[in-house]
């Protein structure tokens, strides 16, 4: 019997509210419902690069079911009988042939395999662009550490799913890639080659290892990027979602639109868009073409072999490192593999995982953060991620050197040799550059705030002078500039105080307040209230001598003080028709 | 004519007419300096071939390669070198040497078909070497493709890529693309081993298993691309650039059109 | 000085001037959209999102009919695409458009039709309220006194032992992760022994055939393997011995060969050297005849066949292993030993 809402119009609506009074009896669910259907989202094109990451995670999920169905994750050799006919009759392992019968025999089967492979990409990129996103804006800064450490967790398990996914078909190419995996784990000191026995069951190829890396590749990996998923969303959630600066928005309201009907709209509607986009892409563009590639066989490569593009960098890194090993006491220590491929990426990673508490130590800032930072408000901090990127992207290129060489005329010798030299010359470049360009930003966002912008409109003043005239910024940009924080660097520490008692921590103030200074000190200051006011009043003394010429333009007849005629309709515009006109009459 | 002469100052004009100058000298020289039609007269005998082979040598290869074929600093001897290897480049247009390099590429022969067998007779006539393959030795059609690929992928992938496309060496040389390679030409660079590429005589690699891996060349060169569009068959550094460029492209224009406001 | 006359004042809305100070969301005026006044433009809206939902159908029934209707194996031709596989593009294509166009038209029917007005909601403090910190604090404390955690010392110093101890068996269980061959050898043992010994024969890779060194011209390649490989192979049923024992024949002039790793160890210009690069353990059959280098595609170490396979370029650290070879009494190539140093990448017992 429907006592809540007595215009109930459907029997539909009605059966759907009886459900909800069955739950609620025993969720206590209404509450929930209560508190969130309402629930307010913000709006920016930004924040739905997560959300491509986590829709791109459920064409995985699903698509990755339906592979389970058909792969054989065994090393056995197979004779393969299957409709592909250049190899037909050879020898290969079932995880092989397996992924052969997906790819030409089951119907769609192909479709799926390049929909989950082209999803696994679009996910570890949205990964990127999303953790970019938030570490630019400042998303990171309190209370949101934790939801940054899971992120740098769901990267790095990210990258796991993708190596261990790609890996599985046996064939040549990813093949190699295992092989290279071997090496690298075989080159730490003291434990790697027990290490790798143990992980590939003994010698290389071995046996054991394509189903070893099922086990890891379809549960172990994909239920801790669920759980920490959903931790990551919870969090989202409670915390609700940072904004952007902007008019009316501040930093304990969220401006945006409700849960139900505009925000399910268009984040549902979003989820279908990733969707749809993966199954065309896995239509119409080739993916992985492992048949092209052969079974794997530990004596083959083929030229122009690369990872996935995810783990192009770690390639890179390989393939620019010098050649230096050391031997001591009988062992051999491989720099020349552990430094590009075991200790740079851990010191990544680990950065990456404690950046938010370096800045928060740097800046001595405890407030909760919910506006977003615009990247040139924080020059420093937009510099070593612009830093970061240009190393990453160097190493990338390196990845794919052999390519970019057969396909711009250049060596591979020359390519190495110049990323060799550019990896530690240009990151700091970029660094300096970046930094100039958004203290640069923030002088021309103080003199907007202080002047207007300026329109090009050139007045000339009855005295003579020539202005050219500034307008007043809107609300929108008023907003937006003034959102900025001024974080002032924190004093230098005192080694002695006054009653001559040492500071047992002056060391490490000492470099938590120079730390501080090179980050905070070339900020160009926000103006005062009092100086923006006096400002605009300036402005808006210009805006007023200009504002009866705007008339002019739109009146149709002008007369000067004494009457005359300035200008009347039919009037001829230039000389030569003027010329013209007198002419006629 | 009061139209162009009004305008004649315009700087648009000079613009127009570098534009046309280019034009008119190119076209020119490419109807010019295109090949020379071929010669009416047949050779008669074998005789007259090596003969005119000879003629053809000292005029356009002896520079490099020497009076007598010795060779010398410029080019290597081509005693021994067989008919195979003349018809092999000169018949892909890397000889005459187009341009000094680390490696000869391939591109529109200089000589016609004639002319280039006269150029491989009078070589071979110098020094027994690999002939060149006749048409039963190139007949892969009874060849077995699967078997093909085995070979292939032993023997020529490491340089040529698995799917034929080619691939770097060292110093700026590179493997080049199958994709336009004739059965004849495939096999003569097996057995003469042109350039950086290692000899596959008959007795390493029996004609057969030639015939297998021509084969499978063959079909990589009209394999249809199941999945798509094949971005090249260069595996995962095109489908990387693919994905950061129109796909993610595509996927942010959506998001950005989904912020902002409807009209 | 001319007297004229202004004009109306232009703009409004969120990009209206600015006057300095707080300004909530509602003084921004709200501009309406097109299909919120006119009602013909929002039935057009109306139209374009229910046409959206109804294409997605009909691209369902064209997937059902390719489904039926496409032979797997069938290729076709489409501009710019190439010669691609007929049922791949067809189901592709459907399904996501199918999928895609009830995206776009819920996206379209949230920004045309679904009310833009922004909302404001209010923050609340994440961290709780100080009575439920104090309640937090009380029943902790409350806890630890009941449970005597603090006060029996050797209770707790017991249970952190027996805690740190028990996953200990789990850690070492893992042990058989790989189950060591009868005889116990150590992975560097494992490592450093490949099937080639003094008197093996060099037979082709893929066709096992024994070769004569008369069948090697100058400048030649070849893919080899040991004769027993093949037994090898079947019996153990993995690929391990081919990985550690294959090796490259290339055949050079005597006079171009600069240093070898033993005297004598070539046979009139042919020398054997590994195929598995020293750097990570990529397989290199990359062999340019003029310069005699051998080139690994992966990271691009360069080895000199002609000067005991030393490193001339790359990050390998170490030259590729050479294997001695002869002929036997029946004219074909064998191995004289096996070889004297472990191939493939470095590990740390490597030495």
């Amino acid at each position: 019997m429907s006592t809540t809402n007595p215009t109930a119009s459907s029997p539909i609506e009605a059966a759907g509210e009886g459900v909800a009074t069955y739950v609620d009896q025993r969720l206590g669910s209404n509450k929930f419902l209560a508190r969130n259907l309402g629930k307010v989202f913000p709006d920016h094109w930004s924040f739905m690069l997560g959300e491509i990451a986590l829709y791109s995670f459920i064409v995985i999920l699903l698509s990755g079911v339906y592979l389970t169905l058909f792969f054989k994750p065994s090393m056995v050799e197979v004779i393969y009988d299957g409709s592909y006919v250049p190899l037909k009759g050879i020898e290969m392992s079932e995880a092989y042939s397996s992924t052969l019968d997906i790819s030409f025999d089951v119907r769609g089967g192909l479709l799926i395999r390049q929909m989950h492979h082209w999803a696994a990409l679009i996910f570890v990129a949205a990964i990127a662009v999303h953790m970019f996103r938030v570490f630019f804006t400042g998303a990171f800064r309190k209370p949101r550490e934790f939801n940054w450490i899971i992120g740098v967790g769901l990267a790095t398990l990210a990258l796991a799913a993708g190596f261990s996914g790609y890996s599985l078909p046996d064939d040549l190419l990813s093949g190699n890639g295992l092989q290279i995996a071997r090496g690298i784990v075989q080159s730490i000191p003291i434990i790697g080659t027990w290490g790798a026995f143990l992980l590939f069951g003994g010698e290389f190829p071995g046996t054991d290892f394509i189903s070893r890396l099922y086990g890891i590749h379809i549960l172990l990996v994909p239920g801790l990027i669920l759980a920490l998923v959903t931790v990551h969303l919870m969090l989202v959630w409670t915390q609700k979602h940072t904004q952007f600066p902007g008019p009316g928005r501040t930093n304990s309201n969220v401006v945006g639109y409700p849960l139900m009907p505009v925000y399910m709209a268009k984040a549902g509607g979003f989820f279908f868009i990733v969707f749809g986009i993966c199954t065309l892409i896995a239509g119409l563009v080739t993916l992985n073409p492992i048949w092209v590639f052969g079974p794997y066989t530990p004596d083959q490569v083929s030229a122009g072999s690369q990872p996935d593009w995810y783990i192009g960098w770690l390639d890179g890194a390989l393939r620019i490192m010098p050649n230096i090993e050391s031997h001591l006491f009988g062992y051999t220590i491989s720099w020349n593999i552990l430094t590009p491929a075991v200790i740079m990426p851990g010191v990544v990673f680990t950065a990456l995982a404690f950046y938010p508490f370096l800045e928060a130590w740097v800046t001595g800032d405890k407030r909760e953060h919910h506006l977003l930072d615009r990247p040139r408000n924080n020059p420093t901090r937009t510099g070593i991620g612009v830093m970061a990127i240009t190393f990453y992207g160097l190493l990338w290129i390196g990845g794919g050197n052999d390519i970019i060489a057969t396909s711009f005329n250049l060596t591979i010798n020359s390519i190495t040799w110049f990323l060799r030299l550019t990896i530690f010359v240009l990151p700091p470049i970029a660094f300096v550059v970046t930094r100039r360009i958004c203290l640069a930003l923030q002088r021309r966002d103080r003199d907007k705030l202080l002047h207007g912008y300026e329109t090009g409109r050139v007045l000339r003043l009855p005295h003579g002078e020539f202005i050219e005239v500034h307008e007043p910024i809107n609300y929108k940009e008023m907003a937006v500039i003034t959102s900025k924080t001024d974080i002032a660097p924190l004093p230098a520490p005192v080694k002695i105080d006054a009653d001559g008692v040492a500071n047992p921590y002056y060391r490490i103030k000492s470099i938590r307040a120079k730390l501080s200074h090179f980050f905070y000190a070339e900020n160009i200051a926000k103006p005062t209230a009092a100086e923006i006011e006096a400002a605009q009043h300036h402005v808006a003394h210009d805006a007023a001598l200009e504002a009866p010429l705007h008339a002019y333009e739109d009146a149709d007849e002008l007369h000067n003080r004494h009457g005359g005629v300035l200008h009347h309709p039919g009037m001829a515009d230039s000389n030569a028709d003027q010329l013209a006109q007198r002419a006629e009459h | 004519m009061k139209f162009l002469a009004a305008r004649r100052r315009q700087p648009v004009v000079a613009l127009a007419m570098l534009l046309f100058a280019l034009v008119a000298v190119g076209g020119v020289y490419a109807a010019v300096g295109s090949v020379r039609p071929a010669e009416a007269a047949g050779a008669a005998s074998s005789e007259t071939q090596v003969e005119m082979g000879k003629q053809l040598y000292l005029q356009g290869c002896s520079s490099c390669h020497s009076l007598q074929a010795q060779g010398s600093t410029s080019g290597p001897t081509l005693i021994g070198v067989g008919a195979a290897a003349v018809d092999f480049q000169v018949g892909t247009g890397r000889m005459p040497l187009a341009a000094p390099g680390v490696q000869a590429a391939a591109g529109p022969p200089q000589y016609n078909a004639e002319e280039t067998a006269a150029l491989a007779a009078y070589v071979s006539s110098l020094a027994p070497g690999p002939a060149i393959p006749n048409a039963e030795q190139v007949d892969f059609g009874s060849a077995d493709i699967a078997e093909g690929g085995v070979l292939f992928r032993v023997n020529c992938q490491q340089c040529h890529q698995a799917a034929g496309q080619g691939g770097a060496l060292t110093q700026g040389k590179y493997a080049p693309s199958l994709m336009n390679a004739t059965p004849t030409q495939m096999y003569e660079a097996m057995i003469t081993g042109p350039q950086s590429m290692p000899v596959f005589s008959d007795s390493t690699l029996p004609g057969e298993n030639k015939k297998a891996v021509i084969a499978y060349v063959d079909y990589l060169q009209t394999a249809a691309d199941p999945g798509g569009l094949s971005l090249g068959r260069l595996g995962p550094v095109t489908e990387g650039l693919f994905l950061w460029t129109a796909v993610f492209g595509a996927l942010i224009a959506v998001a950005v059109w989904i912020g902002i406001k409807a009209r | 000085m001319t007297e004229i006359s202004t004009g109306p004042q232009a703009g409004g809305g969120e990009h209206a001037p600015a006057k300095l100070g707080y300004s909530p969301v509602a003084d921004i005026p709200h501009r309406p959209r097109v299909a919120d006044t006119d009602p013909k433009a929002a039935r057009r809206a109306e139209r374009q999102v229910s046409s959206m939902f109804l294409f997605s159908m009909l691209f369902v029934v064209l997937f059902f009919v390719a489904y039926i209707a496409i032979d797997k194996s069938a290729n076709v031709y489409i501009p710019v695409f190439g010669v691609v596989g007929a049922m791949n593009i067809t189901l592709g294509f459907t399904m996501g458009a199918a999928i895609f166009l009830i995206g776009a038209g819920a996206i379209q029917w949230a920004k045309k039709l679904m009310p833009d007005v922004e909302v404001v909601q209010e923050r609340h403090d994440l961290s709780s309220p100080a009575e439920a910190t104090g309640e937090a604090a009380a029943n902790y404390e409350r806890g630890k006194e009941e449970s005597g955690f603090a006060r029996f010392k050797i209770i707790r110093r017991t249970l952190i032992g027996a805690m740190v101890l028990f996953p200990i068996p789990l850690i070492v269980m893992l042990r058989d992760l790989w189950v060591s061959p009868p005889g116990n050898p150590s992975p560097s043992e494992l490592l450093s022994t490949t099937l080639w010994k003094d008197g093996t024969r060099v037979v082709t890779d893929a066709t096992y055939l024994p070769i004569r060194p008369e069948d090697i011209p100058v400048g030649g390649l070849v893919s080899a393997a040991p004769a027993d490989l093949e037994e090898v192979q079947a019996a153990e049923g993995n690929l391990n011995a081919r990985g550690k024992a294959a090796i490259i024949l290339v055949r050079m002039d005597p006079a171009d060969i600069v240093s070898q790793q033993g005297d004598g160890w070539d046979y009139q210009g042919i020398v054997a050297y590994s195929k598995i690069c020293t750097h990570v353990g990529c397989p290199i059959a990359l062999y340019e005849q003029r310069t005699h280098h051998l080139l690994c595609p992966c990271h691009q170490s360069t080895f000199d066949l002609s000067d005991s396979g030393n490193v001339v370029f790359g990050p390998a650290a170490r030259r590729m292993p050479q294997l001695p070879i002869g002929v036997d009494v029946e004219g074909f190539i064998v191995a004289k030993a096996a070889f004297a140093e472990p191939v493939g990448p470095s590990f740390w017992e490597r030495g």
